[in-house]
């Protein structure tokens, strides 16, 4: 047995015993050091040699990952840590820090009950670090705080002992100031990261070291040492007194909360069946023997294995033969073998009990997200969400024609590993469409179609997804007439305020208003700012837009709001002015006027009747194109610098800041999406290589006036659209 | 100048009346729509039978089609072929008002109808009739328990129900009697309609206008389970029966009549 299987043997020891188990994330801003701070954790558990940790990069296995030194893809490693004369078995998910695959974050926070959070001791937390500490707290995962690359801020901004305790109280403070902000309300004022406990650490991975003030208090060593070994370049004796393994995976036995602990908050928090029922009580408390709750976060594709679904098992015991159903659905799938993951490799194991991170083979139909259960009546798991949409699209076609039959089964296994790509084929037209995170992500996914699945493929230039809304409230309600005449629907269309849309898209509130509606009603009163007479009238909720029922007591309307909903889902999918999806429109119907006999009000009458009075009623309030908005921070050495501020220029961006530190800038800036396309090779070029930049998503915002017509007619001509948008009186017909 | 809505009557183009088949040969054009209801005659009788070609059209193309009616109708006669009475049981309405607001002519020419075809084949007087309704084919979400609404109410006041089945012929669907049956069982579940049972009695009328119309009476329960062959089909769901109503209903009871 190699010491992988070694040490995993014994991580079956521990895996029963629910107070030694510890289920944590690795999260931060793009190359802060989370992949070279995992191998330093990997290596001190010894499941991989000390000498190559931090160069070695073992849970970025993905050739592609290595070959773009970037993570992709979010990476479970299973160890075992000695501390305090016991055994820990320690569940750790790598995530990835680039914004096009943060979908993987927010699955990761799923399965886990703590993280760490690194933040580079020289660029300070970064847009993403907030972001990262929003995923982990809406998923209730207490968090802890790693300050990464100490070493570069000693060795490169040369700074003094004393700045150098300045600046670790400012990253501190900052990280507490972003925990408050997003902090549940029974969490106040107990998870902040703090010196005293451990739960604020200091280190390099790079360099192996890591501090805390526990782990100076037992060993002696101070700041001052630190700054010293750092100084002069004698970091590799500092690694042995205070090794970041051992001081990291202290913490994480000291503070983060076992499953037994966190199960019973969390489960309340992401499961909405019946706590007291038999599924709730086992889930809350990780019962080995209780049902089986096995919730998916990630889906790999092994060429011989097939599906890998790793996840959070929550009760229960799964082993091989055992029969889960796909929640929710009548779907079962036998269990071929349990695993516990260490990087690329799957070392099988007999079984695996509630409360741990586990890799499961033979679950054909499951996928990220999907509740996997022995209990047929199990009511699944809350949706993840991920809050940012897809913004970046490309058709793809075969390169040879032969291999067609087979794109839109890959196009779909593709969609299933990774559910931030969403798939649109149209049999019809033959058209195959994929949306991404961004041009990145799509690239990537490319490359995996050609290497995984051997098929050679063609993509267009990517597109990026518009959104339509309304400019302001339409003048008064549209009448909106079925083919037959006889039933006729009036339809106001409001833009609704943002504070909702926000919270809409941060799914704060629930979807389906028909089951929770009290929930509804509750959320938008507090918002404050919908009407409050129509706070228990919501009908409907599809992505950012609401259908609201604002008559009196119709006649015959009751039964026919399936239908109408069913139309109001359809038309927010393509709007009026380019068919792309509506954002943020409110519909409420006011009047309607039915034909006595239902036969004469089907689908057939009511779909088109209430989709002609949503597309007249927001014509007539005036439509525009928003656009997707990045947010880009480039760091440039100040001799380049006109090279990286005129690509900003040349792409519609605003210059927002310009701070210098040393030789360089960063400079951070608003960009759309659609001129961001291309940037990765124009501002290597432009600054000769020497940049370092991320991207973030900060929404949509509407494409300025000259370019609205334009855009229009492009995307209209690109869909096979008449140039020109339909006026309101084709709509009242 | 102008537009002839000219009923065919029930079950075969036979049934249409003198008149309406002296004003159909006197069009220039001649549509039929059979989507609310259809005739057993194949076209190219119908066709032999008036004398002329006749463009059948869909729903969609009387509805999206209605300007271009009352367009050709300004410069010519153009009759519009309708199965039963034109403007019973369909939603023809809307073409007349469109017509006379353009300022064309609008002549109707009626026909037998099922409303009154009905009551007379199952010897129910008429006037004791509440509101028609008519069962609507599922589809969905879609299945709406208002046509029950109607049944319910006649109920409550003592009145008979005429109650039509869905014609889909676009996709060659006409519900059958004893699909309607089991809907209407179905829908009394669903509002809670005690009343309504397997016991409750009830009337199937096959093929009305034909030579040989087929007529039934018995518990629904029994007729749930029954073959009654060719389209179309109605039901009948009777109030309390008058003397001579009775004897009627009580005949058709002993089993299939011709
Ligand atoms: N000097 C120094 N460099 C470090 C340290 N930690 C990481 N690095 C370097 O920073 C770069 C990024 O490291 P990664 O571990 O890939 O960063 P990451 O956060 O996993 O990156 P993504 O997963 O792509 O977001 C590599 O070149 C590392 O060698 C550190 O403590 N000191
Ligand atoms: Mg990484």
């Amino acid at each position: 047995m190699g010491r992988k299987e070694d040490n995993i043997a014994k991580a079956v020891g521990v895996m029963a015993n629910l107070d030694n188990i510890r289920n944590i994330a690795i999260a931060a801003h793009i190359d802060h050091g989370k992949t070279t701070f995992s191998d330093n954790l990997l290596a001190g558990a010894g499941m991989i040699s000390t000498e190559l940790a931090g160069q070695q990069r073992a849970l970025d296995f993905d050739p592609e990952e290595q070959a773009r030194g970037i993570t992709i893809n979010a990476a479970c490693a299973s160890m075992v840590h000695h501390f305090d004369n016991r055994d820990y078995l320690v569940n750790l998910i790598d995530t990835p820090g680039h914004v096009d695959f943060g979908g993987d974050v927010t699955r990761a926070m799923r399965a886990v009950d703590g993280c760490i959070i690194l933040v580079c001791a020289v660029e300070g937390p970064m847009p993403q670090t907030e972001t990262v500490v929003r995923q982990a707290l809406r998923e209730k995962v207490r968090p802890t705080l790693f300050i990464n690359k100490v070493d570069r801020m000693v060795n490169e901004l040369k700074v003094t002992p004393e700045e150098m305790q300045a600046r670790f109280i400012k990253i501190i403070n900052k990280v507490n100031e972003l925990i408050n902000r997003n902090l549940p309300e029974e969490f106040k004022g107990k998870w902040g990261v703090r010196l005293e406990d451990g739960s604020v650490m200091f280190g390099s991975a790079y360099h192996k070291w890591g501090v805390s003030v526990p782990y100076m208090k037992k060993s002696g060593v101070t700041f001052k040492d630190v700054y010293n070994h750092c100084q002069n370049d004698t970091q590799k004796e500092l690694a042995k007194k205070a090794p970041v393994a051992t001081v990291v995976l202290d913490t994480v036995a000291k503070v983060i909360p076992s499953p037994k602990v966190a199960q019973e908050y969390r489960i309340r928090h992401i499961w909405h069946g019946d706590q007291d029922s038999k599924a709730g009580s086992d889930m809350r408390t990780a019962k080995p023997d209780g049902i089986v709750s096995f919730m998916v976060t990630k889906i790999m594709i092994d060429p011989h294995a097939g599906e890998i679904a790793i996840g959070r098992l929550f009760s229960g015991t799964v082993e091989r033969g055992v029969e889960l159903y796909v929640g929710g659905t009548k779907t079962k799938n036998k269990i071929q073998q349990v695993g516990l993951m260490v990087g690329a490799d799957r070392i099988p194991v007999d079984r695996a009990t509630g409360g741990n991170i586990v890799a499961v083979t033979g679950l054909r139909d499951a996928m990220a997200g999907y509740t996997m259960t022995s209990d047929a009546e199990m009511v699944p798991f809350e949706r993840i969400v991920h809050v940012s949409d897809p913004v970046v699209t490309v058709a793809v076609e075969c390169k040879h024609m032969k291999d067609l039959p087979k794109l839109v089964d890959v196009l779909r296994q593709i969609s299933k590993g990774d559910p931030s790509v969403q798939v649109k084929i149209n049999q019809e037209t033959g058209e195959n469409l994929m949306s991404g995170m961004g041009e990145l992500h799509l690239e990537v996914i490319t490359h995996r179609i050609e290497r995984d699945f051997n098929l050679q493929i063609v993509t267009s230039n990517p597109i990026v997804v518009y959104r339509e809304c309304v400019k302001g409230s339409s003048p008064h309600s549209f009448e909106g007439k079925s083919p037959n005449r006889h039933n006729r629907f009036f339809i106001e269309a409001h833009p609704l305020p943002d504070n909702i849309i926000k919270a809409l898209r941060e799914n704060e509130i629930p979807d389906d208003p028909k089951k929770h509606a009290k929930e509804v009603h509750e959320k938008l009163t507090a918002l404050g700012t919908f009407p409050k007479d129509l706070t228990k009238k919501v009908k409907a909720i599809n992505g950012t837009n609401m259908l609201v029922d604002g008559t009196k007591a119709i006649q015959g309307l009751h039964e026919t709001f399936e239908l109408i909903i069913d139309s109001f889902n359809e038309s927010v999918n393509t709007g009026p002015r380019a068919g792309e999806p509506v954002q943020g429109v409110m519909f409420i119907i006011t009047d309607a006027k039915l034909h006595d006999d239902a036969v004469h009000r089907g689908p057939a009458q009511t779909i088109p009747a209430v989709r002609n009075a949503m597309y007249g009623a927001m014509t007539i309030a005036g439509t525009v194109l928003i656009e997707p908005m990045q947010k880009a921070v480039v760091t440039v050495p100040d001799t380049v610098m006109g090279g990286a501020t005129g690509e900003f220029q040349r792409r519609r961006g605003l210059i927002q800041d310009m701070q210098q530190e040393g030789d360089s800038t960063t400079i951070e800036a608003k960009v759309p999406v659609a001129e961001m396309l291309g940037f990765a090779g124009a501002i290597r070029s432009a600054t000769g290589g020497r940049c370092l930049w991320s991207t973030e998503n900060i929404g949509y915002e509407i494409l300025p006036p000259e370019l609205q017509e334009k855009v229009t007619k492009q995307i209209r001509e690109r869909k096979g659209l008449k140039p020109e948008p339909y006026t309101a009186a084709y709509y009242a017909e | 100048m102008a537009l002839w809505l000219i009923g065919l009557g029930l079950h075969d183009v036979r049934s249409m009346t003198v008149a309406g088949l002296e004003a159909a040969r006197q069009c220039s054009t001649l549509y039929a729509e059979f989507y609310t209801a259809i005739l057993s005659t194949p076209h190219a009788e119908l066709e032999a039978f008036v004398g002329k070609k006749v463009a059948k059209l869909d729903r969609l193309g009387v509805e999206k089609g209605a300007d271009r009616l009352v367009a050709e109708a300004r410069s010519g006669e153009v009759g519009l072929l309708v199965a039963g009475d034109p403007l019973a049981a369909t939603t023809h309405t809307d073409l007349i008002v469109r017509a006379r607001a353009a300022g064309v002519a609008v002549h109707v020419l009626h026909a037998p109808s099922i409303l009154s075809a009905a009551p007379g084949l199952l010897g129910l007087q008429h006037y004791k009739f509440g509101r028609t309704t008519t069962l609507v084919r599922p589809q969905g979400s879609w299945n709406p328990t208002s046509p029950f609404d109607a049944v319910a109410e006649n109920h409550a006041r003592g009145l008979h129900t005429l109650v039509l089945l869905d014609i889909q012929a676009d996709v060659g669907y006409f519900m059958r009697a004893d699909e309607g049956v089991r809907q209407l069982l179905d829908l009394a579940r669903r509002t809670g309609a005690t009343w309504f049972t397997e016991a409750t009695s009830l009337g199937v009328l096959a093929r009305a206008g034909s030579d040989q119309p087929g007529r039934w009476t018995g518990p629904a329960g029994t007729l749930a389970g029954l073959d009654f062959g060719a389209p179309l089909h109605c039901l009948v769901v009777p109030g309390p029966l008058h003397e001579v109503e009775k004897a009627a209903w009580d005949l058709l009871a002993a089993g299939p009549s011709a």
